[in-house]
């Protein structure tokens, strides 16, 4: 099939940037989204010209690199599949597809559709973690989790950290991420001791790194790659009310 | 040269624990004069680094992705093995160890293998502790799943996201001390050579990718963390930015390359599409529990659904040939990895194959569903299914699934001794960038479980011993040997994007993909070895007249990175091929045409081949030499693998 | 104190706030609306005077009256502000948008919704309740009561013209998409979700959208069809 292609091209953060348009010929069907892009890139390079920069590497889905905005939605228009499972069946002979960085004042722009993430990093560091040492820690069936909250975490646990709700997010917000981290640690014992102070450093790290506000129109959960729920969101902010009432943080 | 693999005397029960106490150890208050480098953030890495901050070392992470948390270790799927023994069907240290060795083939060191199965109790341990939702029963206990044939249930897994979870717990740990101000964290940042002073490994160079500058970090110790070299074949379950640059630059200043032909192919991933094809997707071994492998019995039929005329569900039961059956009648469908493997190559390479490229075979859940009903099948491999529609667009519920084999893991690495230092003293390799525990091929869900115990619980222990011995005096990064290394760093580069040719990077890393995968893949043969030496000798010459490189050095240039990578590969490349054609035996994931029993198995040769094979450097176009260190079997008994 | 400013300049302390005041919004349109019914009574607005009546004069109401005012304004004010915020977290936004499936329409327009909420507040403020305090409002003498102000009367000349009627139906509707994801909504901020009590609120908070909001249009049109003092 062919295809129209308007990329968003930006040489670095200093840069405006702008779409350039490229047509596609004879694309295979069975090929990724970012199978695609390779034939485009290869083409530029053979002409000469750089390739569109994107962030990617496992393709499988797993490692949360991948970033695209395509057709005004992030990671495409396939539900619950990060850009590298977006497969060009999906479209058809003759398609024009836009394709856009995320758009975040917490992820600015590097370099055409690669942006900078590490705000993610940042909230992690401030608390997203359980404070224990390696080594001297009690067996690992020491103490009962059950299986239906173990479930619980880990479906908070499967975020790849890719961002899409906060490209979805009308408002830029991170809560998702945020939440998915908080609550699974906050579910589990062993991530019990500390949940009043981590909910309340991760959320101010949150605040400080720029995201917009939730305002619980779940277009987060319906855009994340691994579909992870709303109900994350409610208990970080039950965890955060509770932690801000009753910590001994003053 | 001589290599000390540094085994602890003593029974093997013993030797990790009385190594412990032999070590010298670094006081507490001296550990924050010494200054760790650790290059990759991936189990091995994150765990490294993490535990020597905890103990308060001051040490530097280097990662090329944008976030630690995306190194590849991420996409492992099935489980960790430890010999917890929870389900008391018979597991124990003893039996993990002896499992590792023997499904290794043989070429492993008995004392590494025996601590990582000792240590791999504690990983579970410690996961828990940091919150990795492990799966569990519903009495609250961890769950566990046999895996790869194992005959005790020993795996723990976190749904098909286990790699992710342990990462991620990793990555907590270590982002815990960049809080804290002991992990200086470099994102986006790759290293481009090592920095040897007086023989000693004092630093490295590295190139940030963002703004292109290439800078320099001093330390006491380099810890080589960087993963497997898969990517040589172009095509693979590794990730696309996968490399082998920090390894093989650290293998151009003298650290030996240890049993490079030793890679493992896994049998069943969705098979390649087409040529623009970038990577392979693995799907779970655990398909192979329910579903049948086939191929049509006659070529044929095999044209005729490659060409889309017949469908295979037309094709009756009589015109199959259920080749892994027919074959091994006792394994059947569950025959290793290897076998597994080799067997698809061999059917297509008949002529029999599937798949619009031919290049793939059925694996058909018909009966399965038949038997077990469509609702149970979809219990078990619901995710599996899903994933493998929305790659494919067939629907593996009417339509057998396609599989083929593909590149997955590398045992081969750095060479290090039993405290995981290479013969560099001061560098250090952990994880898949080592050789040490694998022998000549992985078991299922062992891969975790090496990349943690080595970050985790021996190099805590095992560096501390190098490093009390060196003097309390910072590393001075204004050395000649760093001006030296930079300036070549800087060179190399110089010259990629100076070549300006006609061919693209990823041109010539196909070309060496399929000249590897071809003489160097699944089954080798001296006549082709020997051919592939030529070949890729003569593509790297073409490379360095004729690749191209757009953009600059002080940017944002993924097209130069890769030129770095490949590059290496290029090198690396030949090396796997003459360390194959070296080995005249088959073991593990090294196969020899010319050395199989009757039966067509793999026919070791412990004679003369019971040895690790460590390369030394021999120089851009040289020859390198041959180490050897020869392996010692006290414990466990050497027997030939039989599967029928 | 400082935590407690800290909380309620945090993102989800203010977002608390405005599920908190929305809350009480919505307790009072029940009110609202519960007192408003005896517009239907048909004894030419006695009840509904007297209720009104009891309404100016009553002190605990009164307190109320004032925490209501309070609650809008700070309800304003605080969407407001993060309505700013949310703003400037993208400073540079896409050329392409679609809506995400499953997203309502309401959930995205929430700004807009509560702006023309708080224009028809204005307005409805303007008309009955500053005439009633400020204005000239006739009176009505009734045998126990007393002369008492015939606020009835009032709306019954508002409602008789078809302009104000259809304005006031119109917003509703507003009011209506408004609710419709603000009752939910306020919910969940406060982390008040649960698989077995969310499908239960949403329920609730879908038919309170529609059977409030409705019942407030038929004030107008009842009396723009049945007791216009024009016709």
């Amino acid at each position: 099939m062919n295809l129209t292609l308007k990329v968003w091209r930006q040489k670095g953060p200093a840069d405006k940037g702008g779409f350039v348009t490229y047509e596609m010929k004879d694309i295979n069907h069975h090929m990724s989204f970012l199978e695609m892009m390779d034939v485009l890139n290869e083409r530029l390079e053979r002409e000469g010209q750089e390739p569109v920069h994107f962030d990617h590497d496992c393709r499988e889905g797993i490692c949360g690199s991948c970033a695209m905005h395509i057709n005004g939605r992030p990671h495409g228009p396939s539900k619950g599949t990060a850009t590298c499972q977006l497969h060009m069946r999906l479209f058809n002979d003759g398609d024009v597809i836009t394709v856009e960085p995320w758009r975040a004042k917490a992820f600015p722009v590097v370099k055409d559709l690669v942006v900078d993430r590490s705000a993610f990093d940042r909230i992690i560091q401030a608390g997203g973690y359980v404070s224990v040492n390696t080594g001297g820690v009690p067996d690992a069936n020491e103490i009962p989790v059950p299986k239906k909250i173990a479930d619980e975490a880990f479906n908070a646990a499967t975020c790849i950290s890719c961002g899409a709700c906060v490209a979805a997010c009308k408002n830029a917000s991170a809560m998702l991420f945020v939440s998915a981290k908080v609550s699974q640690l906050a579910l589990l014992p062993q991530g019990k001791v500390e949940r009043k102070n981590r909910v309340e450093r991760m959320v101010a790290q949150m605040d400080a790194e720029g995201f917009g506000n939730c305002t619980n129109t779940q277009a987060c959960s319906v855009e994340c790659p691994k579909e992870i729920s709303q109900d994350f969101i409610a208990m970080m902010n039950r965890e955060y009310i509770g932690a801000k009432f009753t910590s001994d943080n003053v | 040269m001589n290599l000390n693999s540094r085994i602890p005397e003593g029974p093997l029960a013993e030797k990790w624990e009385k190594h412990k106490f032999n070590v010298k150890l670094v006081n507490p208050a001296n550990k924050r004069k010494f200054d760790i480098i650790v290059v990759g953030t991936g189990l091995a890495g994150a765990s490294a680094a993490a535990s020597l901050a905890e103990l308060g070392y001051n040490v530097k992470v280097f990662t090329f992705h944008d976030s630690p948390r995306r190194a590849h270790s991420i996409a492992a799927q099935g489980g960790i093995n430890a010999a917890k023994n929870y389900q008391n069907d018979g597991d124990s240290v003893y039996r993990l160890f002896y499992d590792t060795v023997k499904g290794g083939d043989y070429r492993s060191r008995e004392a590494n293998v025996y601590r990582l199965a000792q240590v791999s109790v504690n990983i579970i341990d410690q996961c828990v502790a940091q919150g990795v939702p492990f799966a569990r029963e519903y009495g609250g206990l961890l769950d566990n799943r046999s895996f790869g044939g194992a005959q005790v249930s020993r795996t723990f897994y976190a749904k098909g996201q286990t790699g992710q979870q342990l990462l991620i717990g990793a990555y907590q740990a270590l982002s815990r001390q960049v809080a804290t101000g002991k992990i200086k964290l470099y994102t986006r940042t790759e290293m481009l050579d090592l920095v040897m002073i007086d023989g000693h490994a004092k630093g490295i160079i590295t190139r940030n990718l963002i703004t292109g500058k290439i800078e320099r970090h001093a330390g006491h110790a380099v810890l080589l963390c960087t993963g497997g070299y898969g990517n040589v074949f172009y095509l693979s379950t590794n990730a696309m930015a996968s490399n082998a640059t920090a390894a093989w630059r650290a293998h151009r200043k003298g650290a030996l390359f240890a049993n490079p032909c030793f890679t493992q192919i896994h049998p069943t991933c969705i098979p390649v599409s087409g040529l623009y094809q970038s990577k392979l997707t693995l799907m779970s071994e655990s398909l192979r529990n329910d579903g049948r492998v086939w191929v049509p019995k006659t070529v044929e039929d095999a044209e005729k659904i490659r060409k889309g005329q017949i469908k295979p569900t037309d094709l009756p039961e009589e015109a199959r040939d259920y080749y892994l059956e027919r074959r091994y009648p006792s394994f059947g469908n569950l025959v290793p990895r290897d076998v597994a493997s080799r067997n698809a190559k061999y059917v297509c390479d008949e002529g029999r194959g599937v798949g619009g490229t031919g290049l793939a075979v059925y694996l058909d859940f018909a009966d399965a569903i038949r038997r077990d009903g469509k609702s149970t099948i979809e219990a078990r491999y619901g995710n599996l299914f899903e994933m493998y529609e929305k790659i494919t667009g067939d629907d593996p519920y009417t339509l057998p699934m396609m599989i083929y084999p593909a590149v997955h893991y590398t045992m081969g690495g750095l060479w290090v001794d039993y405290n995981l230092m290479t013969n560099i003293p001061g560098l250090y390799a952990l994880g898949e960038a080592n050789f040490s525990d694998h022998g000549a091929n992985r078991l299922g869900a062992s891969a975790l479980m090496q990349g943690l115990a080595d970050g985790y619980f021996v190099i805590p222990y095992t560096m501390g011993d190098y490093v009390a011995s060196l003097p309390f005096k910072k590393v001075d990064a204004s050395h000649p040997a760093f001006d030296e290394a930079e300036k070549a760093v800087k060179d190399g580069i110089n010259k990629l994007l100076s070549i300006k040719g006609t061919r693209t990077v990823d041109d010539f890393h196909r070309e060496l993909g399929s000249i590897m995968w071809e003489y160097c893949g699944m089954a080798r043969n001296a006549e082709g070895l020997t051919k592939a030496i030529g070949l890729v000798q003569q593509l790297r010459a073409d490379f360095w007249k004729d690749v191209k490189v757009n953009g600059s050095a002080e940017e944002l240039n993924m097209s130069l990175e890769k030129a770095n990578r490949v590059a290496d590969f290029l090198e690396l490349g030949e090396l796997m091929i003459r360390d194959a054609l070296h080995r005249e035996e088959s073991c593990g994931g090294h196969f020899r045409d010319e050395y199989q029993t009757p039966e067509g198995e793999a026919l070791r040769n412990d004679e003369e081949f019971s040895y690790v094979a460590a390369w030394e450097y021999g120089g851009f176009n040289g020859e390198p030499t041959l180490h050897k260190e020869d392996l010692v079997f006290e414990n466990v008994k050497l027997t030939q693998r039989s599967y029928k | 104190m400082s935590w407690l400013t800290q909380t309620f300049s945090s993102s989800i302390g203010r977002k608390f706030l405005t599920a908190i005041t929305g809350l009480f919004l919505i307790f009072f349109l029940v009110g609202h609306v519960t007192g408003n019914l005896l517009l239907f009574k048909p004894d030419e607005g006695r009840a509904f005077n007297e209720y009104t009546q009891f309404m100016t004069g009553n002190l605990g109401i009164m307190i109320v009256r004032y925490l209501l005012y309070a609650a809008i304004l700070a309800h304003v004010i605080i969407t407001v502000l993060l309505g700013i915020h949310n703003r400037k977290a993208r400073p540079v936004g896409y050329t392409k948008q679609v809506p995400s499936p499953h997203v309502s329409w309401s959930s995205r327009n929430m700004g807009i919704l509560g702006t023309l909420v708080l224009v028809f507040i204005v307005i409805h403020m303007a008309n009955f309740w500053y005439s009633l305090k400020w204005g000239v409002v006739p009176t009505v003498n009734y045998a126990e009561a007393g002369e008492i102000k015939n606020l009835y009367h009032v709306v019954q000349s508002s409602f008789s013209e078809l302009w104000y009627t259809a304005l006031y139906v119109v917003m509703m509707v507003f009011l209506a998409f408004h609710l419709m994801h603000g009752f939910q909504s306020a919910f969940q901020t406060l982390g008040l979700r649960h698989k077995k009590y969310w499908p239960i609120i949403r329920s609730v908070g879908f038919w309170f959208s529609i059977i409030v909001p409705f019942i407030f249009a038929l004030m107008p049109l009842y009396i723009y069809f049945f007791r216009n003092i024009n016709h």
